[in-house]
């Protein structure tokens, strides 16, 4: 153990060393911004970047998947992300910072595409910006089965065939012991049960809520997880995307608001042994409490995905930052500790978000006592 | 800014997939395994009173045993004891009946001893009369020959002659 | 996220890290005491960290509204 941990050591320290060997080989071409790839990366996309070569001519090569596009503009309109993204279509420009950014455009098509997101065109055919580098052009409805959403329908749909898998081991009467995958669901099915609706709903008014907390429990653990694997169909960060938290989290406030009782809507508008003055104050407080917390659950979820990504991203990026591949010695170790502490965090924001969700539905459900 | 404003797209996109979702695992997924679990955990817990009940009746029988053993040592006991104090009474008079049966055969053996000593000792004094008689005879004979002398004998006959 | 905001960011987490800091050790405290009790504290004790985490992820949201 030890002697492992020394070789480990002594290897990092060489290849440390032997970083300025590394760097003086390893610089060509035009520095990489990192933080423009991690952003690009936890940003959603039309199309799916998979990697990018420098061919024989010296032209870049990008290799990646096109997602349809989907938009409502007067009807609804469907073609390829692939009429977007043409080289020569590439339109420079210069932002408010002074750092040279560009746009797609199709005029054909009419539209434009910016920061991944679609703008019609004006009259030139070209995109109008404000004084702070923002489009001002009119946006339709973008509908597209964007990287996000194409791993929203792959992870409903591997989560559905990876639990029909388990069910299927229970074709017997069910009093076996479970078989197969069923082996590692239905413990957590029985934890969910168990741990998370039963201790905060109760025993008698927990199994409405079983489907909610569930189906969110496993559609949030897998996509953390597919989010952590870098390459197709991983790597989108849709758990770490706002708009996919905040649905999830406006679901626990609908039902959490759909089945609270008289008892709860009492707390909130008339709290019991507090005076009339003083309920001028606590009236807006509880009510903004019943927005804030599933606003606290979309943020947290988005924060904490988002972060893991930006972390490793960013350790992975230090071999970039300092053009050396000896860099990489610190890197990797580093990044696969982030992405083995990920592991954990997918599993644990899983946990929270049904938890959480199952406390709120629980306090709105709650009897007198 | 970019990254905190929700997209309309997405967000709709979430929200289908979300409920269909949810509504598809329900029916095929939660159910099932629900009921399995549901099923087993009944099952372990009917197993387990089983058990209960069962360890409860064999503490019942078990309770009765001892009763029932209990019972018959008792009643063991006391068969013995009136076994044994019916064959004391046995002994006891068979004792006393072969006590009473020898003191007959003593008594017997005493009575005949006697009516035999009785016999012997007429017998004897018979014979000693006979020979007293003899001798008298004898002695008479020869000393009858004076009146004297004959008188005087018979007299210290007379005195000596003492039975027993 | 640039200066102002990238320092409120920082003061937020602080804040953040000490308060689940404390969480951590008085649950320790706690479990150290009674070890039969550890389930329930820890459930606790990942509950106030997620709510004190929320508190602090507000503010790293307005450090991200301003850059």
């Amino acid at each position: 153990m030890l002697n492992t941990t020394l070789k480990a050591f002594v290897w990092t320290i060489v290849l440390l060393l032997s970083a300025p060997v590394f760097s003086s080989s390893s610089e060509e071409g035009e520095p990489v911004d990192v933080t423009e790839m991690i952003m690009h990366h936890i940003k959603d996309a039309h199309e799916w970047h998979i990697l990018t070569y420098t061919d024989d001519n010296d032209g870049k090569q990008h290799v990646s998947v096109h997602l349809p596009i989907i938009l409502i503009d007067n009807g609804i309109k469907v073609f390829s992300s692939k009429r977007f993204y043409h080289e020569e279509d590439a339109i420079e420009i210069v932002n408010a910072e002074g750092k040279k950014d560009h746009y797609l455009v199709n005029r054909e098509l009419g539209y434009g595409i910016f920061h991944e997101n679609i703008y019609k065109l004006n009259q030139a055919g070209l995109l109008d910006f404000d004084a702070e580098g923002h489009a001002t052009n009119a946006k339709p409805y973008d509908f597209s089965i964007t990287k996000n959403v194409f791993t929203l329908f792959f992870s409903a749909l591997l989560l559905f065939v990876l639990l029909r898998l388990a069910v299927k081991s229970y074709k017997n009467d069910g009093l076996h012991p479970p078989r197969g995958i069923a082996r590692f669901i239905e413990p957590i099915v029985v934890f969910v049960r168990d741990d998370i609706a039963k201790a905060n709903i109760g025993e008698k008014k927990y199994k409405k809520f079983m489907p909610f907390l569930l189906t969110a429990f496993f559609f949030i653990w897998i996509n953390n997880m597919l989010g952590l694997i870098p390459i197709i169909p991983g790597g989108a960060n849709l758990t770490g995307n706002i708009s996919f938290t905040l649905t999830l989290a406006a679901f626990t406030m609908l039902i959490t608001v759909f089945s609270g009782n008289k008892n709860y809507w009492k707390h909130i508008f008339a709290t019991p042994g507090v005076p009339i003055p003083l309920l001028i104050i606590m009236i807006p407080v509880e009510v903004i409490g019943v927005f804030a917390k599933p606003f606290a659950l979309m943020v947290r979820l988005f924060a904490n995905i988002t972060a893991g990504h930006i972390i490793i991203l960013a350790l992975t990026g230090i071999i970039f930052t300092f053009g050396s591949a000896a860099w990489s010695a610190l890197s990797i170790p580093m990044s696969l500790f982030i992405g083995v502490l990920e592991l954990l965090v997918a599993f644990l924001q899983a946990f929270i978000f049904t938890m959480l969700s199952a406390l709120f539905i629980g306090e709105a459900v709650a009897e007198e006592h | 800014m970019d990254l905190i404003t929700p997209d309309l797209g997405l967000v709709f996109w979430t929200g289908l997939t979300f409920i269909i979702l949810m509504f598809i695992l329900t029916k095929f997924i939660w159910k099932p395994i629900m009921a399995a679990v549901n099923n087993r955990e009944d099952n372990i817990q009917e197993a387990l009173d089983m058990a209960k009940k069962t360890k409860a009746e064999m503490e019942k029988l078990k309770t009765q045993n001892a009763n029932l053993l209990k019972e018959a040592r008792i009643e063991r006991d006391e068969m013995i004891k009136e076994a044994k104090i019916t064959s004391d009474g046995m002994i006891e008079s068979a004792k006393s009946k072969s006590k009473v049966e020898a003191d007959k055969i003593v008594e017997n053996a005493r009575v005949s001893i006697e009516a035999e000593k009785n016999a012997a000792v007429a017998e004897l004094k018979n014979q000693v009369a006979t020979i007293a008689l003899e001798i008298a005879e004898k002695i008479l004979r020869e000393d009858l020959s004076s009146n004297e002398k004959q008188k005087q004998l018979a007299e210290s006959f007379a005195k000596d002659i003492n039975l027993n | 996220m640039t200066g102002l905001a990238a320092i409120g960011a920082g003061i937020a987490v602080l804040g953040a890290g000490l308060g689940i800091g404390k969480i951590g050790s008085s649950a320790m405290d706690a479990m150290a005491r009674q070890p039969e009790a550890a389930s329930k504290i820890q459930t606790g004790m990942i509950i106030s960290a997620a709510l004190i985490e929320g508190a602090a992820l507000f503010g790293v949201v307005v450090g991200l509204l301003q850059g």
